[in-house]
C-alpha cells in the first residue's frame, strides 16, 4: 500500500513543473485575455472595464474578415507547398541516403542556428528586383511586373521555407519507421515501384503527414513576421492585425477578441482534419 | 504434376513443360568484397519441395532472394520453368515469398493482405473474394478475416503470410526461415501443415533453414550450403545417412569424424588407428578424408583389444562424460588428439544401464564396416 501511494505521488510530482508551468504561462493568461476580449474602453482614458461586450467579436470578425481568409489561403497552399517540397527529400533521407543520412538531417535542422527574424529578412534580399532569383523569375513569365516581394508569392514563399523543417522531420520520422521487408513483400506480390508507394509507403507514413501538416498548418497561420518584412499592403495576415492592434492601436479588447476567433476556428479547422485524414493515419500508427 | 510421364515419343527440345522449376546456372553474388553466392548451379524439379539447408551466412538467403528478384545476380542464369527471369523484377516474376518477420501489411486486415497480390494482377473483385475465403479457410484464419496483423499471435501471422503467397498460385513459393520466430511445440504443428499444404496445392517450394531435423523432415531434397558453395545436393535419408563432405556430416545430426587418409582403393587408414575397408568413391589414393559412425551405430565395450576383431573394426579411447538422457545415454569418447566420438545407447535394460563405463574408463568402439562411410574433406573450411 505505501509503495503504490509513493508510485503515485511520484507520478504528480513529475507532472507538477509542467502543470505549474502551463498554469502560470497559459491558463492564467488566457483566463485574462478572455476577459480582456469582453471589455470596453473608458472612452479617452485607454483603461477598460469590464462589461460582456460581446461586440468586440462582431466588429472584430466585421472589419478583419479579408485578412482572416488570406490567413487560412496562404498559410494552407504554404502546407500544401512544405508537403510537397518535404515528402521526396524525406524518402530519400529515411531510405536512400544511406551513410549521408545524418548528414542531411542535419541541413534540414541547420537553419535552426540563425535566428528566423534573421532568414526571414535575408529572404527580402534573395526575393529583392535587383536578385537574379526575381530575373530569372521576370524572364520565365513567372513575375510579370518584374518585382516579387511586397507579394502573396513572396509571403507564402518566406512561410514555406521557414516551416519546411517541422514538415520534413515528422515525415521523416515515420517513413524511417517503415520495415523495408514490407515493401519487398509488396513487390513481390506484383505491385509496381509506384503502385508500392500509393498502397503501402504513403498509407503507413499518414501519421507522419498529419503530423507535419498539423505543425506547419497552425503556427503558419498565425504568423505576422513573414507578411510583416515579405509581405505589403495586401498581402496583412491576422497575425500582422493583431499585432498591430496591440502594439500600435493600443485596441487591446479588439485584439484579444481576434486572437479568440482566430483560435477557435483554427481549432474547428484541424478538429476536422483530424476527423478525416487522422482517423486512418493513426490506426496506421496503432498497427505498425 | 512432379510425377514421371511415361511416353513414347520424344520430348521436343523447346518444350517448357520438360524444363525444371527452377534452374540457376553458375549463379554468383558478390557484395563489395564479399562473396556470398559463388558458382551455384541446381535444378529443382515441378512441385518438389527443395529446403537450402546451411549455417548463417552461408547464402542461403541470398540465393532466395536472388530467385524472387530482390537481389541481382553478379554472374549466371536464373530461369523459372525455362524461361529467364534475371532482368525481371520481382513484382513481374511467378514467385511469392514468405519472409521470416512474415512482413505483413499493417494498415491492412488479414483479408485485404491476402488479397492484395490477386488486386494488382487485376482479378475481379468477386473472385478476388472467392478465393482469399477459400484460402483463409485452408489455413485455419477464416474468422480472423476482419482483423489486423497487429491483433494476431506469431503462428497466425505466420499463416497470413502463407496464404497471402499461395491464393495467388505461383509457380514456385519462396520461404525464407518460416518458422524460424516461432517456439518449437507451434513450429512442429506448422511444419506438418506446411507439409500437408505444399501435397495439396503441388507448388515447388524452396525453403531455406538453418535447422538440419526441419529440413530432414520436410524436404524432398536438400541443399546443404556452405560459405556460397553447395556441398551436397540429395534426399534428406542420403543426406543424413551418406553425407559426401565432411561439413555435411557435421552439420547433420551430431559430428562422429575420424580423421584418416585413403590407404588404396577401397581402404582407408584411420590417424592412429586401424585401416578398415570403405567405399572411397572418387577420393584418390593417399588423399585426406574422414570416417563417420552416427552414434546409434557404434557399440562401446569395455574388453576390446586389436584391430579387427570378427570383421568389425575397433579404435580404442577413454569415456570422458556420460549423460543420461532418458531414452538413452550418451557416452563421449575421446581417441586422442582431440577426436571425440558420440555414442548413443539405448537405456532398454536397467542392469545392462548400470554396467556401461564411466568417466575415465578405457574402452574400445567398434561398428559394422558397413555403417562407416568415408567423407571427404571439405572443400570450403569448415563454415
Amino acid at each position: 500500500m505505501a509503495t503504490a501511494l509513493r508510485r503515485r505521488s511520484l507520478a504528480y510530482l513529475l507532472l507538477a513543473p509542467g502543470t505549474l508551468w502551463l498554469v502560470i504561462f497559459f491558463v492564467i493568461p488566457l483566463y485574462f485575455m478572455a476577459k480582456l476580449s469582453l471589455d470596453t474602453e473608458i472612452p479617452g482614458t485607454l483603461h477598460y472595464h469590464f462589461t460582456w461586450a460581446w461586440s468586440n467579436y462582431k466588429e472584430a470578425l466585421q472589419l478583419y474578415d479579408t485578412q482572416f481568409v488570406r490567413s487560412f489561403i496562404y498559410a494552407g497552399i504554404a502546407t500544401l507547398l512544405c508537403l510537397i517540397i518535404a515528402y521526396p527529400l524525406a524518402y530519400v533521407i529515411a531510405f536512400k541516403a544511406g551513410r549521408w543520412r545524418s548528414l542531411m538531417l542535419f541541413a534540414v535542422v541547420a537553419p535552426f542556428f540563425t535566428t528566423y527574424l534573421v532568414r526571414t529578412l535575408a529572404w527580402k534580399t534573395i526575393l529583392s528586383n535587383e536578385s537574379p532569383i526575381t530575373e530569372i523569375f521576370h524572364a520565365i513569365g513567372l513575375a510579370p511586373s518584374g518585382h516579387i516581394l511586397y507579394t502573396g508569392f513572396a509571403v507564402i514563399a518566406g512561410i514555406t521555407y521557414n516551416f519546411l523543417p517541422f514538415m520534413v522531420l515528422p515525415l521523416y520520422a515515420s517513413l524511417e519507421r517503415i520495415d523495408v521487408r514490407v515493401l519487398e513483400a509488396s513487390k513481390d506480390l506484383y505491385a509496381s515501384a509506384s503502385s508500392t508507394f500509393w498502397k503501402v509507403t504513403l498509407p503507413l507514413s499518414l501519421p507522419g503527414v498529419v503530423a507535419g501538416t498539423l505543425l506547419t498548418f497552425i503556427p503558419a497561420v498565425g504568423d505576422y513576421v513573414n507578411a510583416e518584412f515579405l509581405g505589403g499592403a495586401n498581402n496583412r495576415m491576422i497575425g500582422n492585425v493583431i499585432q498591430s492592434l496591440y502594439l500600435t492601436q493600443s485596441n487591446y479588447s479588439a485584439a484579444s477578441a481576434l486572437s479568440f476567433v482566430l483560435m477557435a476556428v483554427i481549432m474547428i479547422v484541424v478538429f476536422i482534419y483530424i476527423r478525416f485524414a487522422g482517423s486512418e493515419a493513426l490506426m496506421g500508427q496503432e498497427a505498425v | 504434376m512432379s510425377g514421371p510421364e511415361q511416353t513414347t515419343i520424344t520430348e521436343p527440345e523447346t518444350s517448357t513443360a520438360e524444363s525444371p522449376s527452377v534452374a540457376l546456372r553458375n549463379v554468383t553474388k558478390r557484395f563489395d568484397d564479399f562473396t556470398a553466392v559463388d558458382d551455384l548451379s541446381l535444378e529443382l524439379g515441378r512441385g518438389e519441395f527443395f529446403t537450402l539447408l546451411g549455417p548463417s551466412g552461408c547464402g542461403k538467403t541470398t540465393t532466395l532472394r536472388m530467385i524472387a528478384g530482390f537481389e541481382r545476380p553478379t554472374s549466371g542464369e536464373i530461369a523459372i520453368e525455362g524461361e529467364d527471369v534475371a532482368a525481371l523484377p520481382p513484382h513481374k516474376r511467378p514467385t511469392n515469398t514468405v519472409f521470416q518477420s512474415y512482413a505483413l501489411f499493417p494498415h491492412l486486415s488479414v483479408e485485404k493482405n491476402v488479397g492484395f497480390g490477386l488486386k494488382r494482377k487485376g482479378v475481379g473483385k468477386d473472385e478476388i473474394a472467392e478465393r482469399v475465403a477459400a484460402e483463409l479457410q485452408r489455413v485455419g484464419l477464416a474468422r480472423e478475416a476482419n482483423r489486423r496483423p497487429s491483433q494476431l499471435s506469431g503462428g497466425m501471422q505466420q499463416r497470413v503470410a502463407l496464404a497471402r503467397a499461395l491464393v495467388n498460385l505461383p509457380k514456385v513459393l519462396l520461404l525464407d526461415e518460416p518458422l524460424g520466430a516461432l517456439d518449437l511445440k507451434l513450429r512442429k504443428g506448422l511444419q506438418v501443415e506446411l507439409k500437408r499444404i505444399q501435397r495439396e496445392v503441388g507448388i515447388t517450394f524452396v525453403y531455406v533453414t538453418h535447422d538440419q531435423e526441419e529440413a530432414l523432415t520436410m524436404s524432398d531434397r536438400i541443399a546443404v550450403m556452405n560459405r556460397g558453395h553447395v556441398e551436397q545436393v540429395s534426399v534428406p535419408e542420403e543426406v543424413y545417412d551418406r553425407p559426401t563432405t565432411t561439413f555435411v556430416a557435421g552439420f547433420i545430426g551430431v559430428s562422429n569424424l575420424m580423421p584418416a587418409t585413403v590407404a588404396g582403393a577401397g581402404r582407408v587408414r584411420l590417424d592412429g588407428g586401424p585401416e578398415v575397408g570403405a567405399d572411397t568413391g572418387d577420393l584418390d589414393n593417399g588423399e585426406r578424408c574422414a570416417a563417420v559412425v552416427r552414434p546409434e551405430k557404434l557399440t562401446v565395450s569395455l574388453d576390446g583389444v586389436g584391430a579387427e576383431v570378427d570383421g568389425k573394426p575397433r579404435v580404442e579411447g577413454v569415456v570422458e562424460s556420460s549423460l543420461y538422457l532418458g531414452t538413452a545415454t550418451q557416452i563421449v569418447v575421446n581417441l586422442g588428439g582431440d577426436v571425440r566420438m558420440t555414442v548413443l545407447v539405448p537405456n532398454a535394460d536397467e542392469a545392462e544401464r548400470q554396467r556401461l563405463p564411466g568417466g575415465g574408463a578405457k574402452v574400445s568402439l567398434s561398428w559394422a564396416p558397413e555403417h562407416m562411410h568415408v567423407v571427404r574433406e571439405s572443400p570450403n573450411g569448415s563454415g
